[in-house]
């Protein structure tokens, strides 16, 4: 995945998509203050520059989906682990909710259910059945809407094509309006996704720590060609 | 000590025989302590965990914590005995047997905590490596799961340790009692006849025992600390943590050893057995165990304010100035300011009240310690976005004074079915001539004797 911070507004409908779709707890607000709102992506905020010269820089941090994942070694029961495809998978039935994963986690992507899950009505009746619910104690984080790309490529095989470029998303990306968020197959060199991460403007976020992220950021710089004019 | 052998058994044995009603009041405020501790877990595993303080980022609060705390306090007991008896100290015999049930109360309580923090603690035995239904195995890369086969193996370990040099007492109590007593203690002694054989056998599994657990111990809580160093969290990420730990659990462990004995001497008026002297030499360790736990602090934070990484100057700030501030200064109060004066005045050390006075300050100052190392790394984690905070619950509150009631609880039965002191070890060491170490301030270690 490739996100490019110049074209972030910050409007936050990925988040709203993504709870949408992934069958994500609402928490209400009072557990939300406490540090329990369970998004999967959310969008962070920093300032830049001293008033009144400011700009706001938005940057949606959603997982990784590290290469070499601190979470997947400190699972004791492998519910963290490493799928075939290169995704970090969670696997719900697996965990008992040492959150260990999260803490090891050095960008806090990973969202523990404190509680069961609920949702206030009228939510609960646009569930999507192709995505499991958690129960309470059990550690859950963005899969890059792993339903999506499994019904994706059944449809693919069924009709003895590969995948397409862009034949499908997952729902922050398709949710975006103004597109900063690009997905598809790394391994493809040829793919939009491949291309732009291979931007002079791509970075990793926390690269330092040798995570080796498949997300890659196109920092924003309309900002440094302002201050340099 | 001029007592004959029959007036040790009677010493020693009095507490198997007579309780007072101090013992019933104490025991009573302690079982409701932990009933209300059970309490606030039963509710924690209806609810959910969160009923407890935890968010994110810290997922990890009181609960390991504790965890780390008390396996920290339970290697007062066989660590040091296994230590004194290699080094064959003679001065150790009465303190061996109350420094080996530390091990084990504070070992059992602490292996709870793990179960206690998980999300659902009803599938704590996925831990287990066994042929299960599910085809998989235990994820052996997992700091966690080395934990699990460490203590695991410590507890076995210090059990051994603690049960093999009690059975020729309870076969001393099998020989003296009669009605119910005489059939447990029967069982329990597991035919101790006190044959030239069965001594030698008691004496080779000791030697053995002693030998092996120093590495056992000593691994445990490298293990322990593992669980922070091999996460990318600012503040855990390091090579200091094995060590350090290490030095802070036997640092806490003695000092829980010094209040035990200083209890047990008071209330079961052991004074003419458990001696300033002992309290003199245990004050010697923690003394060390001070300065080196100083120095430890001070290397550790030195090398984190020299390096200036972001990430890393954020937890430093957070705990030297910042709003954890209040505790780590407490800490190194509790650890060092208070403690090391005291240790090293020979004329303070060498009372036991004073020994007491600098015990206790350690026990809250190492509980701190353990909680400063877990919390504000979590809550101050490389991305400043997620910068967070936390504030224990009553669940987390009630079931830690559980543990510390718990510890009491088990320690006050203990001292009422085990004599807390090994007779035949104390007998044993005044045939060899050792009755000076009890009597007077010489700790003169005994010649090798070949047992």
């Amino acid at each position: 995945m490739v996100i490019d911070e110049d074209r972030c507004t910050g409007c936050e409908a990925c988040v709203a998509a993504c709870h949408a779709e992934n069958n994500i707890a609402t928490v209400g607000d009072a557990e939300a203050a406490r540090g329990r709102a369970m998004h999967w992506i959310r969008v962070e905020r920093y300032y830049e520059g001293d008033f009144p010269d400011i700009r706001v820089k938005y940057r949606p941090v959603l997982c990784q989906q590290c290469s070499d994942a601190p979470c997947e070694p400190v699972c004791p029961t492998y519910a963290s682990y490493h799928n075939p495809e290169g995704l970090n998978a969670q696997i719900y039935n697996r965990c008992i909710g040492t959150r260990y994963c999260a803490n090891a986690c050095p960008y806090t992507v990973r969202v523990f259910n404190f509680y069961n899950p609920v949702w206030d009505k009228p939510l609960n009746l646009q569930l999507n059945p192709d995505v499991s619910l958690r129960s309470v104690g059990i550690m859950e984080k963005c899969t890059f809407c792993i339903q999506r790309i499994k019904v994706a490529e059944i449809k693919a095989k069924t009709e003895k094509r590969p995948l397409k470029d862009g034949e499908f998303n997952p729902a922050c990306v398709e949710s975006c309006p103004t597109g900063a968020m690009v997905f598809g197959d790394l391994n493809d060199p040829e793919s939009r996704v491949s291309r732009l991460s291979r931007s002079s403007r791509g970075t990793t976020l926390l690269e330092e720590l040798g995570t080796h992220p498949v997300v890659t950021y196109l920092k924003r710089d309309t900002w440094d060609h302002e201050q340099n004019a | 000590m001029n007592k004959t052998p029959e007036q040790i058994n009677q010493d020693l044995l009095r507490p198997l025989y007579h309780a007072t009603w101090r013992f019933y009041a104490a025991a009573t405020i302690l079982t409701a302590l932990v009933v209300a501790a059970f309490f606030a877990w039963g509710y924690q595993i209806y609810y959910g965990i969160g009923v407890s303080g935890l968010n994110r980022p810290v997922f990890w609060a009181f609960y390991i914590t504790n965890f780390v705390f008390w396996i920290g306090i339970s290697h007062a007991g066989t660590l040091i005995s296994a230590i004194l008896r290699v080094s064959n100290a003679s001065w150790r015999r009465p303190v061996t047997r109350c420094a080996e049930a530390i091990t084990v109360f504070a070992l059992s309580i602490s292996a709870m905590f793990p179960l206690i923090h998980l999300g659902r603690p009803w599938l704590f035995f996925w831990l287990i490596p066994y042929p299960s239904e599910r085809g998989i195995w235990p994820q052996f890369r997992s700091p966690l799961l080395w934990d699990f086969f460490a203590i695991n193996t410590y507890l076995i370990g210090s059990v051994t340790f603690l049960a093999l040099p009690s059975f020729p007492d309870f076969a001393l109590i099998r020989d003296r009692a009669d009605g119910w007593r005489k059939k447990v203690y029967s069982i329990v002694s597991l035919g101790w006849r006190g044959t030239p054989k069965q001594w030698h056998r008691l004496e080779m599994a000791m030697r053995i025992m002693a030998v092996a657990i120093i590495p056992v111990a000593v691994s445990v809580h490298t293990i322990v600390s593992w669980d922070f160093a091999m996460a990318p969290v600012p503040g855990w990420h390091s090579t200091i943590f094995g060590p350090y730990f290490v030095a802070g659990a036997i640092f806490s462990g003695i000092a829980a050893l010094i209040i035990a004995m200083a209890l047990l001497r008071k209330l079961l008026h052991l004074e003419e057995y458990l001696k300033p002297i002992h309290f003199d030499n245990l004050g010697k360790l923690l003394l060390v165990m001070s300065l080196l736990w100083f120095y430890f602090v001070f290397a550790e934070r030195l090398t984190t304010w020299y390096g200036n990484s972001p990430s890393e100057m954020a937890v430093f700030w957070t705990t030297q100035v910042g709003s954890f501030s209040p505790l780590f200064w407490t800490m190194v109060f509790c650890n060092f300011i208070i403690p090391a004066p005291i240790l090293a005045i020979k004329n303070l050390r060498n009372k036991i009240g004073w020994t007491v006075v600098a015990s206790i300050p350690i026990i809250i100052g190492m509980w701190l310690e353990r909680f400063l190392i877990i919390v504000p790394s979590l809550s101050h984690k490389i991305l400043p976005y997620n910068f967070g905070s936390y504030r224990p619950s009553w669940v987390e509150i009630t079931i830690t004074v559980g543990t510390f009631a718990g510890m009491g609880l088990l320690y006050l039965i203990f001292s009422r079915v085990f004599p807390i002191i090994s007779i035949w070890e104390l007998k044993l060491g005044m045939t060899k001539g050792e009755a000076p170490a009890l009597a007077s301030q010489e700790a003169a270690t005994e010649q090798p004797q070949g047992g």
